[in-house]
């Protein structure tokens, strides 16, 4: 039989509805990869083994009571960004480093509700803000992937929702939470060649997420195949009136629409993504991923999405302000870090100092800056303008396309060193993705080849507003075409 | 618009984040770099656009004014990194 830590999340769940592997022994295998491979890659922040054999146990005794549902038994990574009742949720930050929350976050309950098994916190960048994995304050994660030739380079698994994705590249989980608020959950998928979606905002409760930019963040699965992260995110959907932008709406059966086809689809080819500088290897990718749509039955639309440029800059205002407001409670009062200083406002500015990462004080700096008196006109509110044609250049193409095609990230895996020096070079990463978030529309990332040194590169779907299933069927049909089984040099079983 | 140093300062007092001296030119720096580079939405005609705030479509619910949980001090006060019975403590404010 397959190694456990080789099946899909549908692979396990028929593995483990025929009784072919308990839910104890694929835990186990996933326990014992995360305890060989983790000291290197350095994927979860904090394994839960004790929390992952009991509940493997009881899944066990689910099944043999005929009771199991969706995820009994599938042992799953969970980004340190999700609270996890009476385990350590960090968000990769000083400032929580000890911080042990009460209570359960909806996407996180859903998925116990549903049987899953929580192997471990997943690392990230530094409250979600990064696209490297590298500003979290328990060291970077790496990417399972090798450039060929050169073995020893440490390459960036990407970010935030790095630690998921190198997880579950590396066989270290099945199935991964995430997090996307301009790329996070698209772009780690990319550079570690597994699949990943951002839905629909208010598709997910950010209820328990310790929150980034709460018009911008929204969870997501990241997965090895479509037909996962359709498995994944069916549980972790949902409306919950604990999120006021929880969205009232059914869930579909996200798995079902994976294998629809395209045939009859118009997909969208935005000219503005054919962006100044664009990597050849990288247009050839979107050429090859246009054919096969084509092939399939789909129609090419050329569509104009003029307000593209824009779209880093205006994120760098949103986010930036909001995280500002988020971040303040983070005072060393309540929970969390504390830095006596000699009176109030000491003790907040030293704990401030000392719990933060530069990357998230500079992200508060321009936030309280851009939402200062005298700026915020000429900065926040000129960039919730721009957003609103952002939404408006989507909003138009909905009535000419079904979904969109483009690249996913603008290179394949970078090195850790790299990209280092300038912030504003490292938000460039998210220059195919940011879009998505700030029209609030649904995105996947789907592995379709890889570059000259063998790493892998991602295709990105976008689709209209809560409607993940053609967003499935696209991403399915180029799944199939590329038929992609390169694996990560790191592995479990390797 | 670039920031000098005493705005730097300023800013950095009301996000409540002590900055040495010693940092205050490179912070200065970045922070231009990272607003120079966000100028360009000046370049954008948004005479007469309506805001986006939210990140959904739909607008925000209304719920129902009644308590929905209480009773859980402890759970509340677990986290505390310094508390006094069923406080949280924080230095002398008060002369």
């Amino acid at each position: 039989m397959t190694h456990p830590t080789e099946l899909t999340i549908a692979g396990a769940r028929a593995a483990l509805d025929r009784r072919e592997i308990s839910a104890v022994e694929l835990t186990r295998a996933h326990l014992d990869a995360i305890a060989a491979l983790n000291p290197r890659l350095n994927a979860y922040i904090t394994p839960t083994p004790e929390l992952a054999e009991r509940q493997a146990a009881e899944a066990d005794a689910a099944l043999a009571r005929g009771e199991g549902r969706a995820l009994t038994g599938i042992p799953l990574a969970i980004k340190d960004l999700f609270c996890t009742a009476g385990t350590r949720t960090t968000a990769a930050s000083r400032i929580l480093g000890n911080f042990v929350p009460p209570y359960e976050s909806t996407v996180t309950a859903n998925l116990l509700r549903d049987g899953a098994v929580f192997l471990g916190k997943a690392n990230l960048d530094e409250f979600a803000m990064g696209s490297s994995n590298t500003s979290s304050a328990f060291g970077a994660a790496e990417n399972p992937w090798k450039r060929q030739g050169e073995e020893d380079t440490f390459l960036v698994p990407g970010g935030s929702s790095g630690g998921s994705a190198a997880a579950v590249a590396a066989r270290l989980a099945l199935g991964a939470t995430a997090t996307d608020t301009g790329g996070s959950i698209r772009q780690p998928a990319a550079f570690c060649g597994i699949a990943g979606i951002k839905p629909t905002y208010g598709r997910c409760s950010r209820f328990g997420i310790v929150a980034y930019a709460s018009s911008l963040d929204q969870a997501g699965p990241v997965a090895r195949t479509v037909e996962d992260c359709a498995i994944l995110l069916g549980s972790m959907a949902g409306f919950d009136p604990r999120d006021s932008t929880s969205a009232d709406v059914a869930v579909p059966d996200f798995a079902a629409a994976v294998a629809r086809g395209v045939k009859g689809l118009r997909i969208g080819i935005p000219r503005e993504y054919r962006m100044e500088g664009l990597s050849p290897e990288i247009d050839a990718l979107w050429q090859q991923g246009m054919a096969w749509l084509k092939a399939e039955g789909a129609t090419l639309v050329d569509i104009s999405l003029p307000h593209t440029k824009y779209a880093l800059p205006t994120y760098y205002i949103v986010a930036p302000a909001e995280a500002s407001s988020n971040l303040a409670r983070y005072d060393g009062v309540r929970f969390g870090l504390r830095e006596n200083g000699e009176d109030l406002k000491d003790l907040y500015e030293r704990t401030r100092a000392a719990g933060f990462g530069d990357e998230v004080k500079r992200r508060i700096l321009i936030g309280t800056y851009v939402l200062s008196a005298g700026y915020y006109d000429a900065y926040y509110v000129k960039a919730q303008q721009v957003r609103a044609l952002i939404k408006r250049d989507f909003d138009r193409a909905w009535g000419e396309v079904d979904a969109i095609l483009t690249p996913a990230t603008p290179s394949a895996a970078f090195g850790r060193d790299e990209k280092q020096d300038d912030p504003v070079a490292m938000y460039l990463n998210d220059v195919f993705t940011v879009t998505a978030n700030l029209a609030g529309i649904p995105g996947m990332s789907v592995p379709a080849g890889l570059d000259a040194k063998g790493l892998p590169l991602g295709l990105q779907i976008l689709g209209k507003p809560f409607d993940e299933e053609t967003v499935f069927a696209v991403g399915g049909a180029i799944e199939r075409a590329a038929g992609f089984n390169a694996l990560p040099t790191l592995r479990a079983a390797a | 618009m670039s920031l000098d140093t005493a705005t730097v300062r300023r800013v950095a007092s009301l996000a409540r984040l002590r900055v040495e001296e010693a940092d205050l030119p490179r912070l200065e720096a970045e922070l231009n770099g990272i607003l120079g580079w966000i100028e360009q939405l000046q370049a954008v005609d948004t005479q007469g656009v309506e805001p986006m705030a939210g990140g959904g479509a739909e607008a925000l619910r209304m719920r129902e004014d009644r308590v929905t949980d209480g009773g859980i001090q402890e759970k509340v006060l677990a986290n505390a990194p310094d508390r006094a019975d069923a406080f949280f403590a924080v230095p002398k404010v008060v002369e």
